[in-house]
């Protein structure tokens, strides 16, 4: 299995055991991601402002070089898939942005929506499928208590997305499954963290941050895994904030879990500092 | 607070349907976006207040809230709106027509290494500057 892939700023720095363990576990799948040549920031946030064209150019080029060699675009950073996979399904739907987006970027091809973008999560459901990871899974995590939280770009919009169900999704859930943990129900899994609010209003983050920790604590949670580099640090700073620099519930991204229960390698104990 | 018939149809309501390409007369004020919204407790004109004041052309009063720099575009609302009205697009049309204005800025390079320090991840700093600057 071969694919393109796109892995994002984040990765290459603040987030790097993400895409670490993400490649690690794939090697071990024998999943074969290439890293495009020649990627660039997808710009972080989803440019609403249908009037301007600039912030979906970088995206697009990726896009049109996935389209070139054949394969499906792979993501893994939640931001990056959501930027992507809604400039995808704007080069589809909207003739009029299409047009400017290739006459400015001046293409050999015209590009106009062809490439399927795929987040990690969904490569290893739809492609590898769940059942044969649960073949490879050498380490199972049975018994450990184990709360995902989905945030908000993988599900929504809904219409865009359809990544899953966006109300009651359950692809993380199934994936810790998988591994042989026990997945964990709260009503907070698919809140909004608080994103980019830190930046300037970290205390409206750290309620918001209180309110998701507290609630899988409640539920039994004996650790919440994510699959975005910012939900990660709110969870993982901002929990801190309001519990006085207590780390009450640990945070993991999924692919850690993945490279721990392939057996590649365990957990480090604490994860306290990014 | 007075409504004219030209705050109703004026350039600037004609600015923001073109900027989100969003039609807020949809909006019947059911309330959906504002009991979904995760962040409505630090804002003073509720989301679905912000869709009415805009039907009602009183686009000065939605401008100089504090409402359209706390929503952080999680989409919950739009998600759940019986309308389909793209609420965090009209956000991003009021942010940008600020933020267009020469010299207006909600994110300063100062405020750089406080958030730097603090370990936060590109992807934060990015999407900061994307939404408070520009």
């Amino acid at each position: 299995m071969r694919f393109s892939y796109y892995p994002g700023c984040t990765l290459k720095t603040t987030a790097a055991v993400l895409e670490n363990s993400a490649l690690k576990a794939a090697r071990a799948l024998g999943i074969e991601l290439l890293e495009q040549e020649e990627w660039q920031c997808c710009g972080a946030v989803f440019p609403l402002t249908v009037d301007e064209i600039a912030p979906f150019l970088s995206s697009v080029r990726s896009l049109a070089a996935a389209k070139d060699t054949g394969e499906k675009l792979v993501t893994l950073c939640a931001a990056c898939h959501h930027v992507l996979k809604r400039a995808n399904h704007v080069m589809k739907t909207d003739k009029d942005v299409c047009n400017k987006a290739n006459n400015y970027l001046q293409l050999p091809d015209q590009y106009r929506g062809g490439t399927e973008v795929i987040h990690y999560l969904e490569l290893l459901r739809d492609e590898l499928g769940f059942s044969a990871l649960a073949q490879k899974v050498k380490k199972p995590l049975t018994g450990q208590k184990i709360a995902a939280f989905y945030g908000c770009l993988l599900l929504r919009p809904p219409a865009v997305m359809q990544f899953d169900n966006a109300e009651n999704p359950s692809i993380m859930e199934d994936f810790l499954r998988t591994l042989g943990a026990t997945a964990v129900d709260y009503p907070y899994r698919t809140e909004c963290c608080g994103v980019y609010l830190s930046v300037q209003n970290e205390e409206i983050v750290a309620g918001m941050v209180e309110k998701i920790i507290n609630s899988a604590l409640r539920h039994g949670a004996e650790a919440i895994v994510d699959a975005c580099p910012l939900c990660h640090y709110n969870l993982l700073e901002l929990q801190q904030k309001t519990t006085h620099g207590k780390l009450t519930l640990p945070v993991y991204y999924f692919t850690e879990l993945l490279e721990e229960a392939l057996g590649l390698e365990d957990r480090a104990e604490e994860k306290m500092a990014i | 607070m007075k409504i004219t018939t030209q705050s109703l149809c004026g350039t600037m309501v004609k600015e923001i349907a073109a900027i989100s390409g969003e039609n807020v007369a949809k909006c019947y004020q059911c309330g959906k976006c504002t009991a979904a919204c995760p962040v409505n407790m630090a804002m003073d004109i509720l989301p679905h207040q912000v869709l009415r004041f805009l039907q009602l052309g009183l686009v000065e009063a939605v401008l100089n809230c504090n409402t359209i720099w706390i929503c952080a575009s999680c989409f919950t609302c739009a998600g759940r709106c019986p309308r389909g009205v793209d609420l965090p697009g009209v956000m991003e049309a009021l942010r940008a027509i600020l933020l267009r204005k020469r010299g207006f800025s909600r994110f300063k390079a100062g405020d750089m290494p406080r958030v730097l320090n603090k370990g936060m991840p590109e992807q934060g700093i990015v999407s900061g500057f994307r939404k408070y600057t520009k």
